[in-house]
């Protein structure tokens, strides 16, 4: 099947297998190798980028599902060569050790402060809840978020992700 | 002229590594795509033990986009290749052959049985569909008690007996103690208590990969491994490559934990299928692949007698383990005992110990090294023991524990298991953990919520730990039979324009040594942290080295580093002095500058390293390098210690556990990077509650793995732990130059037995005194309902689901 998808700011057009899942085509066809895989049950989050500005776990989303989106992935965060406050955060919080998880987490820690943009700890723990990670206890990815959230209000930081207004509930979210 | 320069060591640097892993710009194994690359894919076993009859790939081999399809008779004619293991604990220790596929027969459920070699991962998986194998089912050996005793039917047949090796130590016949057997008889009290420590999966975050290059001068391997360079040896004495034809190489790894210690059947297939056919292969794990077949860890049936005076002075302690090695010996997995066996006297002193281990072959995945590897499940049960030994004696466990460890001034200490400990504060740790968690005022509200009857009740858990850290010491290693060495290796490249690269023979996955080492070296030379870059998990530019495993890799790693530039530093002192036209001995170094004592005349390393560049001006017979490598191998382990407290709310009403408050002071010597050090803290402190309180493998009673994905095994998520209070005392380690400790595993080590002495402690008034781990809501509830202090007792949440059996436990 032929689709159509701009991922982080390029536009794509491929045939791809019906059965193709929205990360195997990230990584495998257009080389977006930043999105990686960690489980096939959907349950560590390793995979999770932005379709269409909301959080989804790439490895259940099928690409012919994307078709006509906009996907960003970790690798289209940056701005005009600035680090997003998120991925700031997470350096200066130390909020990784083998840095496996990281992209699924920042993804994930992006909507969550889209969807709240002052959480308080709990707030973070279960925002982040479908995201696992085995170095850091996440105890300084928590702080990383609740970090980035003060580095994010109206003017701050570099061109922050643009989040679409509605909440999307659509394919394969978590 | 010159600023002051601030050290560098003891700075909370933030990482260098993390510019790459942030910005997905990381080289993981599974991202190398080659020209022609071809896919590997693994056929496994469903049966837990089967003769292999017959297998037909035929139809496999006409499936579309395979290349080639291979069984134990294609890649091992000669059926001459098996895994190898490098610690023969005794001289009978049994050996049976690992072949890297199946040959006649499985003996567990998720071994090899045939690879698929296609153009595409999913063509090959596909494939596997594909291949017809024929098993005769052998009966499952899950349980380690029932595989010892008299009749049991055995893994191997042709070994003769379940029983892998016996190993034991006495402190009578060590000299470094007295009889057990008196100590006990003649002892005012005797406490016994049977611990289980539960098989675990180390669930490293990036599943194991490789990809075989075969097609250059040497064989390019790149794989997702702790040890790229133990990897590489293994690799040419197992597969007879000659060494210098292959090269090694372990990028960016996510995480390993031991688990990405073990030299692996599929390394070694993919190494074999890509030599065949000429072609590199990649081959990918999936996270059901890697619970299935990654070794695991833990596992084992702790029998512990303590014996004390009524003033709880303990006198003796006998340990009798049960070790589940699975169905074959792994590289280390049979040591991991025997790394315990040494610290059963945690930081007590006692006059008496007997330890004796016995490894037990089942039918299930093999163990092998698992985050702290022996010293967890030493530290828990004698932990364990100790909150048991309280409460008979009537005794606060705290005051307990201070009664019976080293003092601050008795250090160096030879304790009863034949360790020195080189320095340590007990003292000091515990007091101000006491403070941070207020001790007093939670015993206080404890007896509140007991008298009043309360539903959710309050315990509080203790653990006093010491680890023996640095795997190094190879005349140690070498007299408890251990195959290799403990040195580590490290280099310096002094660039022409000064900068610097350091080469490191411990290979990291996630520990920052990249950010450690430059603050090491940027203190030895004088040049700018970012000046430095760090080099290694590659054997060719990283030639030489022991890897990353058992919190080694500062305090031995990071030691050949200083070694190396103190090297650079000696070669550079006379070529400085010839520039300055002085006497060598009118030289100071310092801040990077050479200096002529009592002026303002010096050079820097940098200008040094220039003129060795274009060497027009050196003084004679100087060779025009700075270049300079070294090797360290301690003289005794390191000795961080620490004291963790953790307050428990369980709810009596439905078992349901909540930490409320966990506070640790740990003391690993001096902190290179104390944010490094805080961060690796929290990471094992969430493995070691993990054990406690959510993970467990669960087999059924065919030996299925039925906790073989992440919706079945219960890795914590943020949800799940609290914040931790985090805090240190620094006791310098007295064996090495930097006064460091190794804090890799010391979170796990301590914290397992600190939460489940908490959670005993809060329901001990209903006459628990034993849950088994991991204490799931129901387990919990259970021992509150009935009382009850072992196994029996209704299903278990945490595994299959109710009525579900723990192959190594019995019914749960």
């Amino acid at each position: 099947m032929r689709i159509t998808v701009t991922v982080d700011g390029t536009n794509y057009t491929d045939e791809v297998e019906p059965r193709t899942l929205l990360v195997h085509y990230l990584r495998e066809r257009i080389g977006k190798v930043g999105t990686v895989v960690g489980c096939d049950t959907s349950n560590c989050g390793a995979c999770t980028v932005h379709l269409d500005g909301h959080s989804v776990k790439s490895c259940s989303v099928l690409a012919v599902q994307a078709d006509g989106s906009e996907v960003t992935t970790v690798e289209g965060l940056s701005r005009d060569g600035q680090l997003h406050p998120v991925q700031k955060a997470f350096h200066e919080n130390h909020a990784l050790q083998c840095g496996f998880c990281t992209p699924g987490m920042i993804m994930q820690s992006i909507d969550l402060l889209a969807d709240n943009p002052d959480p308080d700890e709990q707030a973070v723990r279960e925002g982040l809840e479908g995201n696992l990670c085995r170095c850091t206890g996440y105890q300084n990815i928590v702080r990383a978020v609740r970090d980035a959230a003060q580095h994010m209000s109206p003017g701050a930081g570099p061109d922050a992700e643009r989040i679409t207004e509605t909440k999307h509930v659509g394919v394969g979210g978590d | 002229m010159t600023a002051t320069i601030e050290p560098e060591v003891g700075k909370s640097r933030r990482r260098k590594e993390d510019e790459r892993l942030i910005t997905g710009r990381t080289r993981w194994t599974d991202n190398i795509t080659l020209p022609g690359m071809l896919h590997m894919a693994v056929l496994r076993s469903p049966f837990a033990h089967a003769k292999i009859v017959s297998i037909d790939t035929s139809a496999a081999k006409n499936a579309p986009g395979v290349v080639a399809v291979f069984t134990a008779t294609d890649l091992d004619p000669d059926s001459s290749i098996g895994m190898p293991c490098a610690w023969p604990i005794t001289p009978d220790m049994k050996a049976p052959r690992r072949p890297v596929l199946a040959a006649d027969q499985v003996n567990f459920a998720g071994e090899g049985v045939a690879v698929v070699v296609a153009r595409s991962s999913a063509e090959a998986h596909d494939a596997l569909e594909e291949i017809d194998v024929e098993y005769d089912e052998l009966p499952v050996i899950l349980d380690m008690e029932a595989a010892i005793a008299d009749g049991a039917p055995l893994v191997h047949e042709d070994q003769g007996s379940n029983t892998s090796a016996v190993w034991k130590f006495d402190s009578a016949e060590a000299g470094t103690g007295s009889n057990v057997e008196d100590a006990i008889s003649s002892s005012e009290i005797v406490v016994k208590r049977r611990f289980r420590q539960q098989r675990l999966i180390p669930a490293f975050m990036e599943p194991r990969a490789c990809v075989v290059d075969p097609t250059g001068a040497q064989t390019t391997m790149w794989s997702a491994t702790q040890v790229p360079h133990i990897l590489r040896v293994m690799a040419a004495l197992t597969l007879g490559i000659p060494e210098h034809k292959l090269r090694v190489i372990a990028p960016d790894v996510g995480g390993g934990f031991g688990g990405k210690i073990g030299v692996l059947p599929e390394e070694m297939m993919s190494l074999l299928v890509a030599q065949k056919l000429g072609k590199p292969v990649k081959w990918n794990e999936s996270r059901s692949e890697t619970m299935l077949a990654a070794h695991h860890g833990r596992d084992q049936i702790q029998d512990i007698t303590i014996s004390a005076n009524a003033d709880g002075t303990v006198t003796g302690l006998k340990v009798e383990l049960l070790a589940n090695l699975g169905a074959y010996n792994g590289l280390v997995g049979t040591g991991v005992p025997i790394l315990g066996a040494f610290m059963f006297n945690a930081i007590y002193k006692f006059p008496a110990y007997h330890f004796a281990c016995t490894n037990v072959y089942t039918t299930t995945t093999l163990t092998d090294a698992y985050r702290g590897a022996g010293r967890p499940e030493a530290t828990f049960a004698i932990e364990r023991i100790m909150d048991e030994l309280a409460d008979e004696l009537g005794m606060d466990p705290l005051e307990l524990r201070e009664k019976n460890w080293i003092k601050h001034e008795e250090f160096p200490f030879t304790t009863v298991c034949g360790l020195t400990y080189d320095s340590g504060n007990y003292e000091a740790a515990t007091e101000k953990a006491k403070q941070l968690f207020d001790y007093d005022g939670l015993r206080a509200e404890q007896e509140r919520r007991r008298a009043s009857k309360d539903k959710v009740q309050l315990g509080l858990g203790i653990s006093t730990f010491t680890e023996m850290c640095g795997l190094a010491p190879s005349r140690v290693l070498g007299s408890l039979d251990y195959g290799a060495g403990g040195w580590e290796h490290a280099a310096i490249r002094m660039l022409p324009t000064g900068k610097v690269e350091v080469i490191t023979g411990a290979s990291a996955h996630g520990q920052g040594h990249e950010t450690a080492w430059s603050q090491i070296v940027a203190d030895q030379l004088g040049v700018a942290f970012e000046d430095i870059e760090v080099i290694h998990g590659d054997t060719q530019s990283s030639h030489k080295g022991m890897d990353t495993y058992g919190s080694r890799s500062l305090v031995v790693g990071g030691i050949a580093v200083v070694k190396a530039a103190e090297k650079v530093v000696a070669k550079a002192k006379p070529i400085a002095a010839h520039l300055l036209e002085c006497a060598e001995e009118d030289l100071e170094f310092a801040g990077g500058k050479f200096t002529v004592k009592g002026t303002d005349t010096s050079t820097t390393m940098g200008d040094v390293a220039l003129a060795v560049f274009a060497a027009h001006n050196l003084p004679d017979g100087v060779e025009p390098s700075l270049d300079s490598d070294a090797t360290f191998d301690p003289e005794n382990f390191s000795y961080p210690h620490g004291t963790h407290l953790c307050a428990a709310e369980v709810d009596t009403e439905t078992g349901r556990v909540k930490l409320r408050s966990y506070v640790c002071v740990d003391d690993v010597g001096v902190a290179v990077n104390p944010l490094i050090v805080e961060g690796q803290v929290h990471g094992g402190l969430a493995q070691g509650i993990a054990q406690a309180l959510f993970e467990g493998t669960v087999h059924d009673e065919s030996g299925t793995l039925t906790t073989g994905t992440f919706a079945d095994y219960l890795l914590p998520s943020a949800v799940d732990l609290p914040s931790f209070t985090t805090d240190r005392t620094e006791t310098p380690s007295t064996t090495n130059p930097l006064g460091a400790k190794g804090v890799g595993e010391a979170g796990t080590i301590a914290s397992t037995p600190a939460v489940v002495n908490a959670v005993i402690d809060a329901v001990r008034q209903f006459g628990v005194n034993d849950i088994e781990m991991p204490l799931t809501p129901m387990r919990v509830w259970h021992a509150i309902r009935y009382g009850t202090t072992d196994a029996g007792g209704p299903g278990n949440e945490a595994g299959g689901g109710l009525g579900s059996i723990d192959a190594t436990g019995g019914a749960l």
